[in-house]
């Protein structure tokens, strides 16, 4: 029988939220600290592997929470993900993505201003106003129609414009693929997250659970294509990560290296 | 999320590298010309497919073999791919490497472009100054309901007209992206590792590409 009262159990989950908070701040802190030690010692540390690349010295301990994000990702979001995708209709789908790009483009504003593109900060923030309302909160991106690009920044990337170095590569528990200063970065933005700063419990965890697997849906179809295209998962995704984090941070124009012609 | 922008960009590479290049003389045009016109013609090709259409992915190759290969400059690619470990190959070495990283760089493009069809591209007018044989093409891949997704083409001009050698995908190049894995093969097995763990990749996957032709 359910003898559980929704008073209880909304203060339980509050609780149980709040301590899943400390446990992933504990851990990126961890890791943040683990990555810069890391980073000092000879670049085989911990690992009986292959940790030989510069970028990624603690290779072992990344390897074991990739598994451990893999796994995470074959028992619950890929199935939650495969199962929202069959219910709901494109259209749907859509209008739920845009409805998340709209809420991020404040703190795309945020950061492009904090970067010193305020040309840009402006489109972001004239893009919020925009769809708010003629696109109906977001649900419709009618600025990217009208001509205001959708940008993406976040707070790495403005660290990483303001000169700090990526520092060692990272896999963050859940949240995937981080250099040190991304994951730094990682923390500030989601203490700035709209949706974590939705007072009503139930209502926060719902929409971020519908973040989540909203955007893992749209990855399905890359799943095979993933496991036919990579030798090994791990370093093919970690290279891929650190390549595009370069691009963003260089708005899409990095240099080019010379050995890469 | 991160991670997951990353799939959506890899992925879309892979697919546009292959709706991108068919049969066209190639020396009679402009990069951004080759570009736009293949594009056009592959697509047209897979919507109308109907084997294409429900997975049959080794139809799928025969199109890319036929219409895309010749646009590539494979040797090129897997130059960059192995990088600096490329010295230690020799001549015979050198070759499998082309004809294996070929064969991975195929089956993985021809899986994607089943995966996808609906998307649209549009080719940028191509900046560069006369002369310059090397060049850069922009595009950008329309997805229905979807962001567009910037795409680039690094071209060379060698014999027999221009040859893609770099696609870049939202930042990530394609071939490139091999490097760190490639490396560590060649760190723990030589060349000839690197060479083993291509082939044994390149049999699994032809096996599952034979299994859904099956079907």
């Amino acid at each position: 029988m359910n003898t559980i009262r929704w008073a209880d159990f909304k203060s339980n989950t509050s609780k149980l939220r709040g301590a899943m908070w400390d446990v992933m701040r504990a851990a990126l802190l961890g890791l943040t600290l683990a990555g810069m030690l890391g980073g000092c010692a000879t670049p085989n540390a911990g690992n009986a592997a292959n940790s030989y690349d510069e970028r990624d010295p603690v290779e072992g301990v990344n390897r074991a929470v990739f598994a451990f994000n893999q796994g995470l990702d074959t028992v619950l979001i890929r199935p939650m993900a495969v199962g929202y995708e069959f219910v709901l209709p494109t259209p749907i789908r859509t209008g739920v993505g845009n409805f998340f790009d709209n809420i991020g483009d404040v703190f795309v504003g945020v950061n492009n201003l904090l970067q010193g593109k305020v040309a840009d900060a402006a489109s972001d923030l004239g893009r919020v106003a925009i769809n708010s309302t003629l696109g109906i909160f977001g649900l419709f991106d009618i600025a990217s129609e009208a001509g205001l690009e959708k940008h993406e920044e976040d707070f790495g990337q403005t660290f990483g414009r303001w000169g700090v170095g990526d520092g060692p590569y990272l896999v963050v528990p859940v949240f995937g693929p981080r250099t040190t200063r991304d994951t730094l970065g990682l923390v500030l933005d989601m203490k700035v997250d709209p949706v974590g700063q939705v007072d009503h419990v139930p209502t926060r965890n719902t929409l971020t659970a519908l973040r989540l697997v909203n955007t893992r849906a749209t990855l399905l179809p890359a799943d095979k294509v993933i496991e036919e295209a990579a030798l090994d998962k791990y370093s093919y995704m970690r290279d891929a990560y650190l390549q595009r984090r370069r691009n963003l941070i260089y708005d899409g124009s990095p240099p080019r290296d010379a050995d890469m012609r | 999320m991160k991670t997951m922008k990353i799939i959506i960009a890899l992925l879309f590479g892979l697919t546009l590298a292959l709706g991108v290049f068919g049969v066209v003389r190639a020396q009679e045009l402009t990069p951004d010309g080759l570009v736009k016109n293949v594009t056009r013609e592959v697509l047209e090709i897979v919507r109308k497919d109907k084997e294409i259409q429900s997975g049959n992915s080794g139809k799928m190759m025969e199109l890319i073999e036929a219409k895309v290969l010749p646009h590539f400059n494979f040797t090129h690619m897997t130059e960059l791919a192995v990088a600096r470990d490329w010295r230690q190959a020799d001549v015979a070495q050198r070759k499998t490497l082309i004809d294996e990283f070929r064969l991975l760089l195929v089956r993985t493009y021809s899986k994607s472009l089943t995966e996808y069809k609906d998307q649209e591209i549009e080719v940028k007018p191509l900046v560069s100054k006369a002369g310059e044989t090397d060049v850069q093409v922009r595009t950008e891949i329309k997805q229905p309901g979807g962001r567009r997704i910037k795409m680039e083409y690094w071209l060379e001009k060698v014999e027999g007209g221009w040859k893609v050698y770099d696609i870049v995908v939202e930042g990530i190049s394609l071939v490139t992206n091999y490097r760190g894995s490639f490396s560590s093969e060649v760190r723990n097995g030589g060349i000839d590792g690197l060479i083993k763990s291509l082939q044994a990749k390149n049999k699994t996957g032809a096996a599952a590409t034979a299994a859904a032709t099956k079907k």
